[in-house]
């Protein structure tokens, strides 16, 4: 049964007409329990990712690793999470910032953490802590996964305390993009070494 | 026909009530390209909204190809029913630069970018260097802040990701004001020579 107000459609076929509510929907919620990986599978445990929407955003909320000093990174497949190894060409730069005031802050481009065509899982950050209160927060935004058109740009923003070795806020910015015309229809997290300990990933489309 | 719900309207006329809570993202306008020589949102026109309703405005950019190769994505703003887009801006711009062959990864600052109280389109990549290969594009976002304030300046950032002509990837930070107190009623985008060949341009308002 649909619902009609003055000849506008507002609920029909078991959905809000579009036009209504928020343009940011959620679409799944994974939460990390000393995980080895954390995947996002279109069109499995209900996730969406797909044309469905232009753009989809990740969003990190205190992704603690079990392991100190590792890096939290990220990959796509185009087969379903079969393989996630899309090759892509990627820049890093982070603002870094230690808790001593009188060191001096470093403003730079990472050359370590970019990929030039490289299948690598690509950095979001790096040099992580895993002391309780330490872990990383923020974005990664992945514009139209599903075009056979297009290389799949993306751009992350996610800031992170350093491990207690030299304990320092720094913003990890990365971008690029996935060089290939199929279509990403699968999107991993892990730590480059040990377990995601805690944390949450929240998957939205933008439509 | 209305819905009222334990003496609370939750929708009448079509519309849902202002007091029911929805996403405080909400789509105004998408504008496809298809051999565009420009892309404009106007205040009142075609179902735009630039004005007071919201205190900030959202662009967002998918797959803008440019029909010839090393040019510049760029955007201005007017007021009133004015169609120079000729406002004075004071802007920042820096990039960050990665080669698909691994070659320099580099961060700097985009002096042929910025604008010192200047009236030109502000350039939303570096310089004059988007490819237009099949599978080369420009993705990312605008925020406006307020641009119907009679007080204020206008703010603006954006960040975008795009393919090199050179086949490089390419992240740009764009930000800055428009210097002027009087209320912006409309936006326009355009490539710097030639037009836009296809692409989406999405307008959100912010709650």
């Amino acid at each position: 049964m649909g619902l009609i107000s003055n000849g506008t459609t507002i609920f029909d076929a078991g959905a809000m007409a579009s036009g209504f509510g928020g343009s940011m929907k959620f679409i799944k919620k994974l939460t990390a329990s000393s995980s080895g990986t954390l995947s996002f599978v279109n069109g499995a445990s209900n996730v969406v990712l797909d044309g469905t929407y232009k753009e989809y955003l990740f969003t990190f909320n205190n992704i603690h690793p079990a392991t100190g000093g590792t890096l939290f990174h990220w990959n796509m497949s185009i087969d379903g999470g079969t393989n996630y190894n899309v090759q892509k060409t990627t820049t890093t730069f982070r603002p870094f910032h230690y808790e001593t005031a009188s060191d001096t802050p470093e403003w730079a481009y990472a050359t370590d953490q970019d990929l030039g065509n490289g299948t690598g899982f690509q950095t979001l950050v790096q040099g992580l802590g895993n002391a309780n209160d330490e872990n990383s927060s923020g974005t990664l935004q992945l514009f139209n996964p599903s075009s056979t058109t297009f290389v799949k740009h993306f751009m992350s923003s996610v800031n992170m305390q350093h491990t207690s070795s030299a304990p320092a806020s720094v913003n990890w910015n990365a971008a690029g993009y996935g060089n290939t015309t199929s279509a990403v229809n699968a999107v991993q997290f892990k730590m480059a070494s040990g377990n995601i300990d805690a944390g949450v990933i929240c998957l939205y489309g933008i439509a | 026909m209305g819905v009222i719900s334990n003496g609370t309207t939750l929708l009448d006329a079509g519309a849902l009530d202002s007091g029911v809570a929805t996403g405080s993202m909400t789509l105004i306008k998408t504008l496809t390209a298809s051999s565009s020589a420009t892309l404009s949102f106007l205040n009142g026109a075609s179902n735009v909204v630039f004005d007071g309703t919201y205190k900030e405005y959202v662009f967002k950019f998918i797959n803008i190809h440019l029909a010839t190769n090393g040019q510049n994505f760029t955007f201005q703003a007017d007021t009133g029913t004015n169609t120079s887009y000729n406002q004075t801006i004071t802007s920042t711009s820096f990039s960050a630069y990665h080669g698909e062959n691994g070659n320099s990864g580099t961060l700097s600052y985009g002096a042929s970018g910025d604008q010192a109280q200047g009236t030109a389109f502000q350039l939303l990549n570096s310089t004059s260097e988007i490819g237009s290969d099949a599978d080369q594009s420009l993705s990312g976002s605008l925020t406006i802040y307020n641009p119907s304030s009679a007080t204020f300046v206008k703010h603006f950032m954006a960040t975008t990701n795009w393919n090199e002509l050179n086949d490089f990837t390419g992240q740009t930070f764009t930000a800055g004001y428009f210097n002027t107190t009087t209320a912006l009623t409309r936006v326009q985008f355009k490539i710097s020579s030639g037009n836009i060949d296809s692409g989406i341009i999405k307008m959100y308002g912010i709650k």
